[in-house]
């Protein structure tokens, strides 16, 4: 491996000549005691600085963030598989990124706490209920029939696809100061008594199920399954959207977390589709908002780390060692305290303060102020997390971010909503 | 050694000499511009599952860029629909920063006599181009917005009762942002043109009882034609190609072949957004060809 000034920040230049000296030399020893660098390929949301700077501290590893999209990942996973060492990726992406053949199945005996990781994702259940599974639920793509396997397992098997990083059951954000009553189902998004104030997400595969959501609390469908709709439901859902937006139901539509963010402050929108930490990042600057629990329950969305087939040796190590690390605590306290949730929550229990456990995980009034991992006030004493604890929240799961059998034809009535 | 030395002087004679001088460049498009372009073309006629793309020679992925489209009839189709919004807003855009390209690079180019105010001037033309693309946009909202600066003046001061809702998020507001961005375009290449026009001309135009007016009408104008036609290509083919300004200045509500091409590409649907991609540049060049045929800009220039 070429190192690279930028991942060898932190390296002296004496080091960098002793090494290039050894190799010269012919002192294996030495060269291996060369940081390993690892190109982690995710969104940016994922890759803060300070993860970056424990695992140098803990392991000695260096980590390279390559920051893209979701959809750019799932791009370079399939097209340029060797770009990147480490990949956090979205489950619901694995049925298009599993059968590319690009991806190691990774074996559970290497990784320290794969019997630790929650229910959520080996069994679909939290605190032995289970949750809803329409979509890509976890479960149904988290093992492989072998390390080299193209095809997902129905039963467990040694062979994981992702391990879990983080995940989270989204719902709708409202204004409460400007909506001046309780809102308490999906359907509320068509209400006509927000006409022109509403707002929906603009990526389809998320937009096509807050939708549906909504399109079954209105009751004028049950879907077999949200997450996998027919040809004729996907016609029905979006003559539903067109409707409304004909009627003029919607302010304007989102892509981007800023934008989420700018609508609902400014007062543009005081009902729409949003992510957990736009609320946060809402609530900030001072503008009452509520990411409201609905009686339909929630949509949730997860991702994990994969290894790309290519990845041998060091490396691979280096790999393996890193995802131990990330599974250890630290980095799960870290995530839980922005409101996320983490894969092994008793590592991350070690790793917070009783009182933040109690507020983040168990819903509970905060006892103290809440403060976000760079030290800002998310929360003062005595507020109480929207939807409430871990199980609640997790609990009301209805159905997964997914890849449909019909994604092509989703994607073109997805154009029609938007051009009408 | 005789024999080299006169082969590489018969290589770089003055007759080779243009062409060794186009090279580089030539190169570089060719590399950069028609083998992309090819690739394109060729990949348009592919076939593609959700992870990978098989070579083949079909139209579906054509058929599925006009499906229904002569089913619909009368109705429009999907891409129907998104080319005439697209196009309705290349005309209007197009309307408006040639009015005002025109007017303002008349003002720069005859009534301002200084260098220095000139350059001062053509620097305030740039101001738009200071700041990100995303910043810009973000910053229409609280000017624009239902609580906005624009809104709450219009309401304190009486002349609306209540807040204009299609200031922000509509077709008005595209037109507004596009025109905001591109008559830098206009003003440029129609500012080039009316600085080589001779001022003898108007001079004479004057001398023989033409009223203002009619100097501009009939001597400016005409001779404007070459920077006229340069600016409206740019602007019509940046505003065809366009989807981020589409997007935001119309709340993601407004439909463009950009955005469509977007969507299809995030969904690895390569072959079809090839497809589209074809059929856009084809209508970019028919275009570009028709206002071309107006003016023979070899002969202008």
């Amino acid at each position: 491996m070429r190192p690279t000034t930028k991942s060898q920040a932190g390296v002296s230049r004496r080091t960098v000549l002793k090494g290039a000296a050894a190799a010269i030399a012919g002192f294996p020893a030495i060269v291996s005691a060369q940081p390993v660098t690892l190109r982690y390929l995710g969104t940016a949301v994922n890759q803060s600085k300070e993860i970056a700077q424990k695992v140098k501290a803990d392991l000695g590893l260096v980590i390279e963030y390559i920051p893209v999209t979701t959809d750019e990942v799932a791009k370079r996973i399939i097209t340029q598989p060797n770009s990147f060492d480490v990949v956090d990726a979205e489950y619901f992406q694995l049925r298009k990124l599993i059968p590319s053949g690009n991806l190691l199945g990774m074996d559970a005996r290497r990784i320290k706490y794969a019997d630790k990781i929650t229910p959520v994702f080996t069994r679909g259940q939290v605190a032995g209920k289970t949750i809803g599974d329409q979509g890509t639920a976890p479960k149904k793509v988290f093992y492989l029939e072998g390390p080299t396997s193209t095809k997902f397992a129905a039963a467990p098997t040694p062979w994981i696809t992702l391990i879990p990083t983080v995940y989270n059951a989204d719902t709708l954000g409202i204004r409460p100061d400007l909506i001046k009553r309780p809102i308490g189902s999906w359907a509320e998004l068509l209400n006509s008594e927000f006409k022109g104030k509403a707002s929906i997400l603009n990526i389809p595969s998320i937009g096509i199920m807050d939708a549906a959501m909504v399109v079954e609390s209105l009751g004028a469908h049950k879907y077999r399954d949200k997450g996998n709709m027919t040809k004729a439901e996907l016609d029905l859902t979006i003559k539903t959207l067109i409707e409304a937006k004909k009627a003029g139901q919607f302010r304007a539509f989102w892509k981007d977390f800023n934008e989420s963010v700018n609508l609902m402050a400014s007062g543009e929108v005081v009902i729409q589709s949003m992510w957990s930490p736009a609320v946060t990042k809402v609530r900030s600057m001072g503008v009452p908002c509520i990411y409201q629990p609905l009686k339909e329950g929630y949509r949730a969305w997860a991702a994990g780390f994969g290894l790309p087939k290519t990845l041998t040796g060091k490396k691979l190590d280096a790999g393996y060692e890193f995802i131990n690390w990330f599974l250890s605590g630290w980095a799960g306290a870290f995530l839980n305290r922005q409101g996320y949730y983490s894969a092994v929550l008793e590592t991350a229990r070690a790793n917070m303060e009783p009182y933040e456990w109690a507020y983040w995980m168990e819903g509970k009034p905060a006892e103290k102020d809440i403060k976000a991992p760079d030290g800002t006030l998310l929360e003062k004493a005595g507020t109480v997390r929207d939807g409430g604890s871990y199980e609640a929240r997790m609990g009301a799961v209805a159905c997964w971010n997914a890849v449909m059998d019909e994604n092509d034809y989703m994607v073109r009535k997805w154009n029609e909503f938007i051009a009408a | 050694m005789e024999r080299i030395h006169r082969r590489l002087s018969r290589l770089i004679a003055p007759a080779a000499a243009p062409y060794w001088q186009v090279a580089p460049l030539a190169g570089v498009l060719a590399v950069f511009f028609l083998l992309p372009l090819a690739i394109t073309v060729v990949v348009s006629f592919w076939r593609y599952t959700e992870y990978s793309m098989i070579p083949a020679l079909v139209g579906d992925n054509y058929a599925s860029v006009f499906a229904g489209c002569l089913a619909e009839l009368p109705g429009l189709c999907v891409t129907f629909k998104t080319y005439l919004s697209t196009l309705k807003f290349c005309v209007l855009v197009w309307l408006v920063t040639l009015v005002l390209g025109f007017t303002l690079a008349y003002f720069l180019a005859f009534h301002v006599r200084s260098l220095t105010w000139q350059t001062v001037l053509f620097l305030l033309c740039t101001i738009p181009f200071w700041t990100s693309n995303v910043i810009r946009m973000i910053s229409w909202v609280p000017l624009l917005g239902r609580n906005g600066l624009v809104n709450t003046a219009l309401v304190a001061s009486g002349a609306v009762p209540a807040p204009l809702e299609w200031l922000l998020f509509s077709d008005f507001a595209v037109v507004l942002a596009f025109v905001h961005l591109y008559t830098m375009f206009m003003i440029v290449p129609i500012f080039n043109s009316m600085s080589r026009i001779d001022r003898a001309l108007l001079e004479a135009s004057r001398d023989a009882g033409a009223s203002a007016w009619q100097t501009v009408w009939n001597v400016v104008g005409p001779l404007s034609k070459p920077g006229l036609v340069i600016g409206s290509i740019f602007v019509v083919t940046l505003v065809m190609g366009d989807y981020v300004t589409i997007g935001v200045m119309g709340g993601q509500q407004i439909a463009s072949v950009g955005k469509i091409i977007q969507v299809e590409l995030s969904y690895l649907q390569f072959p079809l957004a090839a497809a589209n991609a074809v059929v856009l540049l084809g209508a970019v060049l028919a275009i570009i060809c028709s206002m071309t045929r107006l003016v023979d800009l070899r002969r202008e220039l």
